[in-house]
């Protein structure tokens, strides 16, 4: 009896074997699975020498079935769910980096508004969809179309006591009405403007139907330094003032604050003194070499045309700096010029 | 408006989403493919061509004239395709003396080239060559790399992460096991990178798992290495960098150990027994003007700070 159970044991231990062995698959190195991309990679050395034994198709997919054999049974020994009739099995979030496609979205930049709203603390109201209106009995949207209080349908409008009895209110409505739509156009586009980061539009001086005086002052101010000279060579009248509110302003560091900041400073400050090194104003020296490059180029072709045609038949690369200085000074004349203009101004 | 400049506006709703489509997600679109070829090509290039365009079929966008050009030497129509398509995986296929029936895998980043891989064809099958049923479109298939190569060599890698990123398909949650049947197998072996295409058919195994067969469908592609353009590391960590919001947020006070079993973290403050009550009598009472004062003492923070 005993017997026979162990025979009946062997055997299925053997049944049981021999079903594993179909598919069981061994391997030196341990495959590595990213399931969540299918991906399975093997990282033992393909045997060269079975590749030219065998033929190589047949080579390769026997190489081919193995590894996929392990990667479904990887697969297989995930939990499966039925959904719809059909087995499904949850994969795991894949873990090998892949690049993106594009960088991650960066937040809006605020508007004008947000900004203003955000240091005064404001915070949005929702406000519901419909209103009651008194008019038609019913409730109707609050905006666009057939919307409650609608002020443009309406065919009588009351002349104001103090107003024009000519003037036309209807004309005076619709022309409010298109004002206020073009500037929060233009409003728009100035956040859209300083979100990218382009010249809002606007700024400096737009026309305006009425200026204002201090607007009028700063328009004269802007004329007069708006000369070749920056208003050096301008005549002032006999009392005029020398416009206020031009140049910059100083500013300076709060008493207190962050020390650290402070520390920092004047720890530069410091290391600038106590470096050897002489400190270089890079505008100044560019300018410097500029100027002694032009003056030389100047003097060399003063010297020059004469001499020139025979110096460069008699040697040929001793001679050349002469030449090709002179090349170099002559042709982008006009940038170092514009350069020092700029400078000037600074 | 000239400041508006480069700022398209939609002017439908339909254009709008169209655009918002495009624009840069916290979690991406699926990546496309744009498959091309260049001034002069073999039957056995666009054949190629046409093969793998019909195994990346949903995601992709066959180019079916010539464009020419050298991703090479500049990328900069390669590019302007890109942006043109919304792809950010290219394949490019040409063929001349110097190296002929060349395919070019590249990717692209914000629509600049990242990598780029030029890859030499020696020997090729076709999907059409192999008479056999083949798979649905768009499946899934899996992937395997075998070769030491692919571990070691710095261009293998990034072939292989290439490869990966090109024929991975769409990331899913849930996979069908019976529609597991497409396996794209790699084997680099002796500087030749052996691409084959099987299908998988399910046998009986006795027990739960599945025993495997294959059957080849094509394409399969004997490649060689060629030239590479590989991203410097600075922008392939830029590329690889995941915004904060995907990040999965990090649960305080809450471990697991080996075993998997959860621990909690309590924190508690130290109870005053001497405050506690116990049994109400009106002998213990306190006064009106007891009470005033007691309390700000027992209060737990001010106590909390003294200690």
């Amino acid at each position: 009896m005993a017997a026979c159970i162990e025979d009946v044991l062997a055997k299925a231990e053997k049944d049981e074997a021999e079903r594993l062995k179909s598919i069981s698959v061994q391997k030196e190195l341990d495959l590595e699975f990213d399931l969540g991309n299918l991906l399975a990679c093997d990282k033992n050395s393909v045997d060269a020498h079975g590749l030219k034994s065998t033929k190589k198709e047949d080579f390769l997919r026997s190489l081919a079935r193995d590894n996929t054999q392990l990667i479904i049974n990887e697969i297989w020994k995930h939990p499966t769910e039925r959904v719809e009739e059909v087995i499904v099995v949850k994969l795991p979030e894949a873990t090998t980096p892949l690049p993106r496609e594009k960088p991650p979205p960066k937040p809006k930049p605020p508007t004008k508004w947000e900004q203003f709203a955000k240091l005064k603390g404001i915070q949005k109201k929702k406000k519901t969809n419909l209103v009651w209106d008194e008019v038609h009995k019913e409730w109707r949207r609050r905006w666009g179309y057939k919307r409650a209080k609608d002020n443009t349908k309406e065919w009588l409008i009351e002349v104001p006591e103090n107003a024009d009895p000519n003037e036309d209110q209807f004309a005076k409505r619709n022309k409010a009405k298109k004002e206020r739509v073009a500037k929060n156009e233009f409003n728009r586009l100035k956040n859209v403007a300083r979100a990218q980061k382009l010249p809002i539009p606007g700024q400096g001086l737009v026309p305006t139907p009425q200026q204002s005086k201090s607007d009028l002052t700063r328009a004269i101010s802007v004329a007069k330094v708006s000369t070749a000279s920056a208003g050096k060579f301008q005549e002032r009248l006999p009392h005029e003032k020398a416009p206020k509110n031009t140049g910059k302003k100083r500013k300076f560091q709060p008493l207190i604050g962050n020390f650290s900041d402070e520390r920092q400073k004047q720890l530069d400050i410091l290391k600038v003194m106590d470096s050897k090194k002489p400190r270089i104003d890079m505008t100044k020296a560019v300018n410097r070499q500029m100027r002694e490059e032009d003056s030389e180029s100047r003097s060399n072709a003063r010297k020059g045309p004469g001499k020139k045609g025979r110096r460069g038949n008699m040697s040929g690369k001793g001679k050349g700096g002469g030449g090709k200085g002179k090349g170099k000074g002559k042709g982008p004349k006009g940038k170092p010029q514009n350069q020092r203009g700029k400078a000037g101004k600074r | 408006m000239t400041y508006t400049d480069g700022i398209v506006k939609p002017k439908t709703k339909r254009s709008k989403r169209f655009l918002q489509n495009r624009e840069p997600k916290l979690t991406e679109n699926i990546k496309n493919t744009m498959i091309m070829k260049g001034g002069n090509t073999t039957e056995t290039v666009t054949q190629a061509l046409k093969d793998i365009y019909a195994l990346k079929k949903p995601n992709a966008v066959l180019y079916k004239k010539k464009n020419i050009m050298r991703p090479f030497e500049d990328s900069t129509s390669l590019e302007f395709f890109s942006k043109k398509s919304d792809c950010s995986l290219f394949l490019f296929g040409s063929h001349n003396k110097k190296r002929p029936n060349n395919l070019i895998f590249g990717r692209l980043f914000d629509y600049h080239v990242l990598d780029m891989i030029e890859l030499g064809i020696e020997k090729f099958t076709s999907l059409k060559d192999i008479k056999m049923s083949k798979c649905p479109e768009g499946t899934k298939p899996m992937l395997v790399f075998a070769g030491e190569a692919f571990d070691i060599d710095n261009e293998h890698k990034r072939l292989k992460s290439v490869l990966l990123d090109f024929f991975r398909g769409p990331t899913v949650s849930t996979v069908r096991l019976a529609g597991l049947e497409h396996v794209l197998h790699f084997t680099a072996l002796d500087g030749k990178i052996y691409m084959r295409s099987y299908k998988v058919l399910l046998k009986k195994s006795g027990c739960r798992t599945p025993r495997i067969e294959l059957e080849e469908i094509g394409p399969s592609f004997d490649f060689v290495l060629r030239r590479t353009h590989l991203a410097s590391d600075d922008l392939y960590k830029t590329a690889h960098k995941q915004p904060k919001a995907l990040k999965p947020k990090k649960k305080k006070n809450v471990s697991h150990d080996a075993f998997g079993t959860k621990f909690g973290r309590v924190h508690m403050q130290k109870q005053n027994l001497d405050k506690l009550q116990t049994r109400k009598m009106k002998g213990l009472r306190k006064r009106r003007g007891e009470m005033a004062a007691t309390e700000e003492s027992t209060s737990p923070k001010k106590h909390k700070v003294d200690e």
